[in-house]
């Protein structure tokens, strides 16, 4: 193997200059305290957990996860997402304090990439966790809070796409009868490739009036008539829960006035069977990548031991700030340089421009090789050289 | 209304689809298949083209520099890329084939098969059954059993003219090909509407050419 250069790191590592990790942290602490406002408290898990917990617990495609040994020989993974650390704790401690339980994270998290470069492999992902609230109330919460946190950051085209997992499940096992021919017509859906969808129905050796439910089924889509349309897909009462429970949530959705910011989307599905009731994506405008999902999981807790109902988001920081692209600023820092004579002088006005709030770099003349260029990128510069007592502190 | 990109693959497919869009009521300029330029704007039809190698137009729609793109199935099988297939255009039809000199077997231990679909070639292999080992070519793979690199080739055949004029046999067939709308998830929610529209027009033109 070649030696490394010294500028070199892994795949998909990627450094955070100072504008950015300012914009990051803007972001952060304003989407953080609309999360607090709601009532969710902020926890830190460990950034190294089990592969045999966390990481089978995760919904991260093995493939993705960045694994290494312990000194007993034990498998760890690096935390490829939040969701199951949280549910972790949640089962084993806090849980027992509170239920329902609403906890908030903001953490890095890993994902490795399998082929190419594009996309970061760490990154920061913030959301909620609603732990033991099966309410469709519960899901309303979560998607509002969603949609708040990115007004709050100033994110205005963007759509959040609401789809059911048990709706999809029912409407296959319905017409294909088995777990395992349902989950085929579910990978097609999952892979979207919804060539295969269709010629895969066209194969199946069924009536033709089951062939076009399952056909229409891609086709269902906006908020008007979608639900009324997907009901027409069922045969007799079973299956319409699911659809009763996002007629709720579009109702709950509307009386927090924020039903303009969602559309129904009845055949998005999740790979494997991770999420059990309502999903959503979140899109937005200029960036090719969702922003951030979430969903309904009842199931992950019941890994840890407890036998309760979750539902949450993580949104990505990176992706969001990408849809933002705010503006690059010029530093609001002041430049205080100074010379020997006036060194006290200097202490003092920047101890007190300090106090005031504003961001103060002192520097001593002597300690800069090329003056021009380096005050050249402060809007705000004063000099204080030369005698003290004479006139010229702002020259 | 949202401007659309679409990302074209130059070359064979190119020009089918060309003609399919026309059909299908766009009005694309009369020199627009004969440019050279890789960008073409058609400012009255707020559409933007890109012409890119078929074997790159997945990877510009799924980091949505591209929201739509017209591609082989053989390039979908190949990328696997996040993206929606939404249309087959049954255009530019062929198929994926295993071929070898004729009356050959593969070596024993060590198989070796030279593509341009490394990905497609290993899994096929693998549900058979067999463990052969992939080499990568990126163009003229008839020549490689020829001239004694390999013992079979997985490769497009359309009229199977190129294998015959190189004295080579078809062994298996690995499966159909046609080309097929793709796009980006999040386009498709985002311009739901306009995209939405297209695959209704071009659905619309495929079915009159079935019945035909």
């Amino acid at each position: 193997m070649s030696d490394l250069f010294m500028f070199e790191k892994p795949m998909g590592m990627r450094d955070t200059f100072p504008h950015l990790y300012k914009m990051k942290k803007q972001i952060r602490s304003q989407v953080e305290s609309e999360m607090v406002a709601w009532g969710y408290e902020f926890l830190e898990t460990p950034t190294l957990e089990y592969d045999e917990t966390v990481g089978e617990a995760s919904a991260i495609l093995d493939q993705q996860l960045f694994k290494l040994l312990d000194q007993q020989g034990r498998t760890l993974v690096l935390r490829p997402d939040m969701t199951a650390p949280i549910a972790r704790v949640a089962a084993s401690k806090l849980l027992k304090d509170r239920n329902p339980l609403r906890l908030a994270y903001s953490a890095n998290v890993f994902r490795a990439q399998q082929r190419e470069g594009g996309r970061p492999a760490e990154f920061e992902q913030m959301g909620v966790e609603l732990i033991g609230d099966s309410s469709v109330s519960g899901d309303a919460e979560t998607i509002a809070l969603l949609i708040t946190s990115l007004r709050t950051v100033g994110l205005k085209d963007f759509t959040i796409s609401i789809g059911h997992m048990e709706f999809v499940q029912e409407l296959f096992l319905q017409i294909v009868g088995t777990e395992e021919r349902a989950q085929q017509l579910k990978k097609y859906l999952y892979d979207k490739n919804y060539v295969g969808y269709r010629k895969h129905v066209e194969s199946l050796s069924l009536s033709s009036i089951d062939k076009q439910r399952l056909l229409r089924l891609l086709a269902i889509r906006g908020n008007g008539d979608s639900i009324e349309d997907a009901r027409g897909l069922l045969e007799g009462d079973k299956g319409t829960e699911p659809l009763s429970e996002l007629e709720e949530l579009l109702s709950i959705l509307h009386d927090y006035g924020l039903d303009q910011y969602v559309t129904i989307d009845i055949s998005l599905v999740s790979h494997m069977s991770y999420y059990t009731g309502v999903l959503f994506e979140v899109y937005a405008d200029k960036v090719g990548y969702s922003l951030g999902n979430g969903g309904r999981y009842n199931h992950l807790l019941h890994k840890f031991g407890a036998h309760v109902a979750a539902t949450g988001f993580g949104i990505r920081l990176d992706y969001l700030i990408e849809a933002l692209s705010p503006e690059a600023e010029l530093s609001e820092t002041i430049l205080v340089l100074f010379s020997a004579e006036r060194r006290k002088d200097a202490i003092a006005l920047t101890h007190k421009l300090r106090t005031e709030g504003k961001q103060v770099i002192s520097q001593d003349v002597t300690g800069v090789r090329d003056m021009d260029r380096f005050t050249a990128q402060f809007t705000e510069v004063e000099w204080m050289v030369g005698r003290s007592g004479k006139a010229g502190g702002n020259e | 209304m949202k401007e659309l990109t679409i990302a074209m693959p130059k070359g064979r497919i190119f020009e089918e689809a060309v003609v399919m869009l026309k059909r299908a009521g766009y009005k694309l300029p009369p020199e627009f298949d004969d440019s050279r330029k890789l960008i073409i704007d058609v400012p009255e039809e707020k559409l933007r083209f890109i012409l890119a190698k078929p074997m790159d137009v997945p990877t510009y729609v799924e980091h949505g520099v591209a929201d739509l793109g017209i591609a082989g199935k053989d390039v979908m099988l190949e990328e696997e890329r996040d993206v929606y297939e939404l249309l087959d255009l049954e255009i530019s039809r062929c198929y994926l084939a295993v071929a070898g000199l004729p009356n050959t077997t593969m070596n024993e231990v060590a198989p070796k098969i030279a593509t341009k679909y490394p990905n497609v070639a290993s899994s096929y292999f693998r549900e058979q059954g067999e463990q052969v080992e992939i080499i990568k070519l990126n163009g003229s793979i008839e020549i490689a059993p020829i001239i004694g690199l390999t013992d079979r080739i997985v490769d497009i055949v359309s009229t199977g003219r190129t294998l015959k004029e190189n004295g080579l046999v078809e062994y298996e067939h690995i499966v159909d090909i046609t080309s097929r709308l793709i796009v980006n998830p999040v386009s498709y929610r985002i311009k739901h509407q306009r995209i939405q529209e297209m695959v209704d027009r071009l659905d619309e033109v495929i079915s009159k050419e079935t019945i035909r």
